[in-house]
């Protein structure tokens, strides 16, 4: 904990050559210069295949920068082991798709982390997970497989699986995509509860990075925005510097590259 | 893939194994294949220590997690084989112990009957037939679940919560097919030499089940049940570890699990093979 004292940031890095997961020879994003301090929203957008899962994955510590440094809660990222742990379960990480284990049901999934965790048996989590349940209107699924149920609600399972340990900073890799209108909107407003304190997790004001590949949806003049086009990383500011930018990556991102579909 | 894991998958990854060119002349060829076959022994060895020690230094970790789990695996690589098992001792039963019984009567020779049968059915088909079973029947599944949830993304959303991926998805198969493998051998084994007599016994051979059985235990000493335990728990091992090596090694496409569950089965017999070949100079030693 002294070391965080020292260095407030949440996630810094230097130099960091961004790795494909894929291949981990190719670079995907060159040279990225970030901090994240503690409370910040932030929203990295980009088109398909620019590099933002791998991005948000080498954030979380789940790939370690080709080259440069990636540190988290002032922890080098390289040396993220089982000593470890307890800084790896600060970092909540939403997948894009969700990525349930597809051998569990829901409520399997959502109690897993905390099962593993606190080595507790399943009649010992339940009451924690019936209550997460709830908050997330997934009460009806419970026992579903994650593949017999919507991607709108394996995406809220996934989001519950990733807050169950109650982490500080919470990456969510594209969580709007592919979602339902309400269910858009339901996400975009428990985020911004879970940003300025959230009662169910004791109003801990959580950090959170989400990528997208379209920003209209996050507009807020509070949220802190960065673009990556063609390998680069670069940070725009606020959705006012967001707004008058010339890019022309921006400027697609604004417009909304699913437009036809809407 | 983080750590240890990564190390061990990376050779599986290397360009060898993965887009290389044709090769341009016959002993290009033989030297890629035999290039190819010590990198997998090298990944497979290496794979086998990190579930070692996974199994001893998290022990104690997570188990109201991990041992329903292992319980999940041993019903499926022990319990819910027993009635193939059941059938496929008749059957050995009644081809091996019964034709060999009939013919030694033929001959006379009804005496040495305890010695084959121990050789052919407890040292030999006895562990090595229930060692492909198992690994037709579970081997295939964890490569195809292993391969699918590599695909999927899985493995990457355990590391994401903390969870470490060979404790939670090798360890226990591990287990469960070792344990696994060495019931059904024992059960294998009774059923056949049971089967067996049965089958000798409506041909009218001269041979009372007293003496049959007396043949047997004679011909079996102690160091038959260490060699045997352990050889079957080795099967059980090498089979597990074969088959999920195969699923997790590469980072896998959904259509590649297929060709990758041909391979891991292929190297789960020759596997099997080697260290049967292993067991037969141990027993020629002693």
């Amino acid at each position: 904990m002294t070391e965080t004292d020292f260095n407030p940031a949440v996630i810094e890095m230097r130099s960091a050559h961004i790795a494909s997961l894929r291949d981990a020879a190719f670079t995907v994003v060159a040279d990225v210069d970030w901090t994240v301090l503690p409370g910040e929203f932030w929203v990295v957008a980009g088109q398909q295949h620019s590099g933002k899962s791998d991005l948000l994955m080498h954030a979380a510590g789940l790939m370690t920068p080709a080259r440069g440094s990636c540190n988290v809660f002032g922890c080098d990222t390289k040396n993220f082991g089982e000593a470890q742990i307890a800084e790896r379960l600060r970092i909540g990480f939403v997948f894009s798709g969700g990525k349930l284990f597809n051998q569990l049901t829901l409520a399997e999934n959502i109690a897993l982390p905390l099962r593993y965790q606190k080595n507790l048996s399943e009649v010992e989590t339940d009451s924690k997970v019936q209550t997460f349940l709830e908050l997330f209107e997934l009460t009806p699924f419970a026992n579903a497989a994650p593949s017999s149920v919507a991607v709108n609600w394996r995406q809220r399972a996934a989001l519950a699986r990733a807050l169950i340990l109650q982490p500080e900073l919470l990456l969510l890799d594209n969580p709007l995509a592919g979602l339902g209108g309400r269910h858009r909107q339901w996400l975009l407003d428990f985020l911004n509860q879970l940003w300025t304190g959230h009662p169910a997790f004791g109003g801990l004001k959580m950090t959170i990075v989400v990528t997208a590949d379209d920003l209209r949806p996050w507009r807020n003049p509070q949220r802190k925005f960065a673009v990556l086009d063609e390998k680069i990383f670069s940070i725009v500011g606020s959705w006012s510097n967001l707004a008058e930018s010339r890019e022309h990556i921006v400027k697609e991102l604004l417009a909304g590259t699913d437009s036809v579909t809407l | 893939m983080r750590g240890n894991l990564a190390k061990a998958f990376d050779v599986a990854n290397t360009q060898v194994f993965r887009r290389a060119a044709l090769p341009k002349s016959y002993t290009d060829i033989i030297g890629r294949l035999l290039f190819r076959f010590l990198l997998n022994v090298q990944g497979l060895g290496a794979f086998a220590l990190i579930t070692l020690g996974v199994i001893v230094k998290k022990f104690s970790i997570a188990h109201s997690v991990i041992q329903p789990r292992v319980r999940a695996e041993i019903s499926r690589a022990g319990v819910a084989l027993m009635p193939m098992f059941i059938f496929i001792s008749l059957a050995l039963g009644f081809v091996v112990v019964g034709q060999t019984v009939s013919a030694l009567a033929k001959f006379g020779q009804i005496s040495y009957l305890g010695t084959t049968m121990v050789i052919v059915i407890v040292r030999e088909l006895g562990p090595l037939l229930a060692a492909m079973l198992v690994l037709a029947r579970v081997g295939t599944a964890h490569v195809i679940e292993l391969g699918t949830a590599r695909a999927l993304g899985e493995v990457e959303a355990l590391e994401a919560l903390g969870i470490d991926p060979v404790h939670y998805l090798i360890v226990p198969r591990v287990i469960g097919t070792a344990l696994g493998i060495f019931s059904l051998t024992i059960y294998l084994i009774i059923g056949a030499l049971v089967s067996g007599y049965l089958f000798a016994f409506l041909q009218e051979v001269p041979l009372t089940p007293g003496d049959y059985f007396k043949q047997i235990a004679e011909a079996l000493n102690w160091l038959d049940f260490v060699l045997l335990a352990l050889k079957t728990t080795a099967f059980g091992f090498f089979i597990a570890i074969v088959t999920c090596y195969h699923g997790l090694a590469e980072p896998l496409r959904l259509e590649d699990v297929s060709r990758v569950a041909v391979r891991a089965v292929t190297q789960g017999v020759v596997v099997c093979v080697l260290v049967d070949a292993i067991f037969i100079v141990l027993y020629l030693l002693t």
